[in-house]
């Protein structure tokens, strides 16, 4: 038990107390590439133009637990955070976001957003969770160019699980809506625009019309989901078999709508003011095909096609906490960007690059902004998009972490990843099943869902009395904890450990002195569940949750 | 001038009262006249329970009947306790405490679409990307919690999910979500109640070093949510979640089969118990959701199999339960859903989304109640004469609540944001 002692003189810890790290930019990468460069310039003018003064470069330890979390979607191991903090390459920023990128907890990280994007966190019925993520993971592992995947996804026909891409369209078609939640949808996540109101009048800000919404969605109106059934020798039922998008014939490329005026009008297919020459069958065209082909065109009034430019908003909205637009898939002219020009050169650049969605995320993660810390003062703290003010980007944004990225952590952080591999499928079907504890359907038929991982009082209460934790927590021979009081090393050394698995730093002296006053007031005896104490409050803390 | 009874009520509303409590014989049995008397010592805390429609009701099948419009669809209206209101055939048990509920016709909100109809129903305000208002269980936690000192259950309760979010008024006071089984999920055992104390102190040494490191309000929200958590975790008020558990202090006991079945065995139904229960704790607002009623297609045989008798049951239960309990003027109900559903009926024998001309419902509260306000034209396309917005509706609900008008919020960029989005109260309602 003696060796379990948390109670730690100063003098032991205080050689082990490091002095604040990395506020010089030479350790800090210096990133060389062009674009990066141009990033630098444009944010550094909105600082100027708006009389702010940057914060700090975040200590190396802030940056690392951020990286790690935007990109993998996890915290660094504590062996992790010791090898970079001791590592004194300058280049090591930029090497590390290289080395996350190529990593296959990115593409798995990658794959969980878009396919919640796509398909939500329940899944709707007859839809493939399983399809679904498997694109994903083929496209995000191969980097496949954005607009492939877009068109992939826009022009999906097939069995939901050969096909994986079709099941996007699947989840929009759980109701008999003559596809006006896929076109709303559409519209929305691969482009950016919301258009959803326009289904039944003039958009009140934007330019977008009534009869626009409709001219998109002719687009989707050869567009059919076939359920099959199956019979079952076992129980001599019909059971469910596989769901497949197929595309219909006899659509004569025109929708009827009603004007709120009561009039009927009619729609072609027209993007924006494209409009597709109908042949005399519709039938022999394919009017998807015909829409990704304006999809990826640049604009009518010039500038990045609309898919880049939502991709590129996101992104840099999922790295920073803000887009360029709040919220990120609402773009137009009604919705100023904060930094217009920018986001048209990165836009522009993202073509240029092929769409290559791994050079979009290692342009903005070793950006100057992205390195400095979230703390702020006197001379920034007017750049407060949290009170609705225009991000100038002078800080970093304090995020919430994902409940994903919190599973996913909390397996870092408690070595659980080391003990017993299981399958890739098996530990998504784990996690999904523990997710669902969140997830709380609206009673729509548009499936459209909400979660109360949003740092209200059920979140708390996962956190402080959930098995997660406890799990995280328990004293069982091969646990984490066990392993680590029960290893070699001096106390002072383990509850560093501690603070370095669950914060990504070490405690500062003054923690240290808090944490053993607690300590005494233990029992004697009670030495254990002090250690198991303190690791819960890690968990449990402010700094844990935030990705900051 | 205006003449009053002494306690205050309008002559008009006291009148009301007496015919209707003469003339009407309760049709359910909650409680003893012992309870009864009991329950009625209690001091009277106000609160509002929302009954909100997930999906869009069709209110034109509902609440406002058109059998002679070719839009009118299949039901028949009936007439109620209320003189001259009728509803649908398919609500005859909220037919008999109509007198208790109002029902609002003129509503025109112009968002049909789920989530922007959603927030503006709910916030009174049409979504804006440069603030998020607070959904209007959060201002009324706001503005009541500060009074309700012995409450140690979160102040904004949702049954199913649905509320919305504080907006710009923190997260204290965000709704907190339940299932309508009432069990709250990773609720302590006693176990980690007992270590609770020890674990929090460990929880204050870490958590104010980040609080005070400059980085904005989130890093205080969470240490705000945990005292809120805790205090729920050693609360005896949680008993108001579980029908069969009693709060002997509280004056509530297990619920009887026989009241269970009368507000339905349903999620809507158990949802409304329990907010019944958990008003009578003191909890200024309860939403309950029923969804859904989005019905693209099939929409009669829908209603009349599934959704209205379900409804029926909760509302006419709640009514009546809450009136036995004399509880009823001091609970405003509320009645509404994202908008309503279209007049036309599509080639899928459903409606669509509709927000141009539909109704949503109050009551109780010591309200004006037993009336139909505002009127749909005889194809139910149109408003005739004043229309409503749901900032009206909130303000009514903010005068029943007794929260002053002039009440202003401020939003975090600093800008001045009036309550119920500056809405009026309804006249006839509060007259």
């Amino acid at each position: 038990m003696s060796r379990w002692r948390l109670v730690i003189t100063l003098a032991a810890c205080s050689t082990l107390l490091t002095p604040a790290f990395g506020q010089d930019r030479t350790r800090t990468g210096g990133d060389k590439d062009p674009v990066v460069l141009k990033i630098n310039e444009f944010i550094a003018q909105g600082w100027s133009d708006n009389e702010v003064k940057a914060s700090e470069v975040a200590t190396d330890e802030e940056w690392l637990r951020r990286v790690y979390l935007d990109i993998v979607g996890h915290i660094p191991s504590a062996e992790q955070a010791l090898a970079f903090i001791k590592d004194t390459d300058e280049q090591k920023r930029t090497r590390l976001v290289d080395a996350l990128l190529a990593d296959p907890a990115y593409v798995r990280n990658m794959s969980t957003i878009w396919t919640n994007n796509c398909i939500g966190r329940g899944t709707p019925r007859r839809v493939s969770r399983t399809g679904m993520s498997k694109f994903f993971r083929e496209v995000f592992a191969r980097n496949r160019p954005w607009k492939d995947v877009v068109v992939d996804i826009i022009t999906a026909e097939g069995h939901f699980e050969k096909n994986g891409e079709v099941n996007y369209i699947l989840a929009q078609m759980q109701n008999n809506d003559d596809a006006v939640q896929l076109t709303a949808k559409t519209a929305q996540l691969f482009m950016g625009i919301q258009v959803q109101c326009t289904q039944c009048h003039n958009h009140p800000f934007n330019d977008w019309k009534q009869d626009q919404f409709w001219q998109l969605n002719t687009f989707f109106r050869q567009t059919a989901k076939v359920d099959h059934r199956r019979f079952d020798e076992n129980t001599g039922r019909r059971v469910d078999d596989y769901s497949e998008v197929v595309n219909r014939g006899g659509f004569d490329g025109k929708v009827n709508f009603e004007k709120r005026s009561g009039l009927m009008q009619v729609a072609y297919p027209i993007y924006f003011d494209r409009e597709v020459e109908l042949g005399k069958y519709v039938d022999d065209m394919n009017l998807r095909e015909e829409l990704a082909k304006f999809l990826v065109q640049p604009e009518v009034e010039g500038g990045a096609p609309l898919i880049a430019k939502s991709m590129v908003n996101r992104t840099w909205g999922h790295l920073f906490g803000y887009g360029f637009t709040r919220p990120v898939d609402d773009m137009g002219p009604h919705n100023a960007a904060s930094h217009p020009e920018l986001f048209e050169y990165l836009s522009a650049q993202f073509v240029e690059s092929g769409y290559d969605v791994k050079k979009l995320i290692r342009w903005i993660a070793n950006s100057d902004a992205y390195k400095l810390t979230s703390k702020f003062g006197e001379t920034n703290k007017i750049d407060d998009p949290a009170a609705g003010e225009t991000p100038l980007f002078s800080h970093m944004y304090i995020k919430s972490m994902q409940a994903e990225q919190l599973y996913n952590s909390l397996i870092i952080a408690t070595n659980a990843h080391k003990a017993g591999k299981m399958d890739y499928d098996a530990a998504e079907r784990r996690r999904n099943r523990w997710m669902q504890q969140f997830v709380t359907a609206f009673g729509t038929d548009e499936n459209d869902e909400q979660t109360t991982f949003n740092g209200t009082i059920p979140q708390a209460l996962m956190m402080m009395n959930g098995e997660l934790v406890e799990d995280a927590v328990n004293l069982q021979s091969g646990s984490f904890l066990h392993s680590l009081l029960t290893g070699r090393g001096k106390a002072a050394e383990k509850v560093n450990t501690l603070y370095l698995a669950a914060l990504t730093r070490k405690p500062s002296r003054m923690e240290i002195n808090r944490v053993n006053k607690l300590v005494r007031g233990y029992p004697r005896g009670a030495e254990a569940a002090a250690w198991q104490d303190l690791f819960w409050a890690l968990l449990n803390s402010n700094e844990f949750i935030f990705v900051h | 001038m205006k003449y009053r009874t002494p306690s205050d009520m309008s002559r008009r509303h006291f009148m009301q009262h007496m015919a209707t409590a003469a003339a009407t014989i309760p049709a359910m049995n909650f409680l003893s006249h012992v309870q009864a008397n009991a329950a009625q010592v209690r001091k009277n805390q106000k609160s509002c329970i929302l009954m909100w429609m997930g999906g869009g009701p069709p209110t034109i099948d509902i609440w406002d009947l058109k059998p002679d419009s070719k839009n009118g669809g299949e039901f028949k209206p009936i007439d109620t306790a209320a003189k001259g209101v009728q509803i649908s055939e398919h609500m005859p048990m909220t037919a008999k405490v109509m007198d208790n509920l109002s029902i609002i016709r003129s509503m025109s909100t112009r968002e049909a679409d789920h989530g922007r109809g959603r927030y503006y129903m709910h916030t009174g305000y049409v979504p804006n990307p440069t603030v998020v208002h607070p959904t209007f269980g959060s201002v009324v936690s706001h503005s009541l919690t500060p009074k309700r000192k012995a409450l140690e259950i979160p102040s904004f309760i949702s049954v199913g999910g649905g509320g919305g979010d504080a907006g710009f008024l923190g997260m204290t006071h965000a709704p907190f979500v339940v299932d309508s089984n009432g069990q709250i999920r990773n609720a302590p055992s006693e176990a980690s109640k007992k270590r609770l104390p020890n674990r929090l102190a460990m929880l204050e040494a870490i958590e104010n070093g980040f609080i005070e490191s400059n980085r904005g309000e989130l890093p205080k929200d969470h240490k705000d949510v945990y005292v809120n958590a805790k205090n729920l975790m050693t609360s005896t008020q949680m008993a108001a979640f579980d029908v069969d558990k009693a709060a002997p202090g509280l004056g509530l006991g297990p619920e009887s089969q026989e009241t269970k079945d009368a507000y339905g065995t349903n999620g809507f139904g158990q949802g409304l118990l329990m907010a019944r229960r958990l008003a009578q704790v003191g909890v200024p607002f309860i939403e309950v959701n029923m969804g859904g009623w989005d019905l693209h297609n099939d929409v009669f045989n829908t209603l009349k199999d599934q959704r209205l008798p379900q409804l029926d049951r909760g509302i006419a239960a709640l009514t009546s339960d809450l009136k036995q309990r004399g509880m009823l003027d001091d609970t405003v109900i509320v009645w509404m859903g994202e908008f309503g559903r279209t007049p036309r009926i599509n080639q899928n024998v459903g409606r669509d989304h509709w927000a141009a001309s539909w109704s949503t419902v109050v009551g109780g509260g010591g309200l004006n109640n037993g009336q139909a306000i505002g009127a749909t034209d005889k194809d139910g396309l149109g408003i005739v004469g004043k229309s409503y917005l749901p900032g009206d509706v909130w303000a009514t609900v903010a005068h029943a609540l007794g929260i002053p008008l002039s009440t202003v919020h401020t939003s975090k960029r600093g800008r001045p944001m009036k309550i119920a989005n500056g809405g009026t109260p309804i006249a006839e309602l509060i007259g």
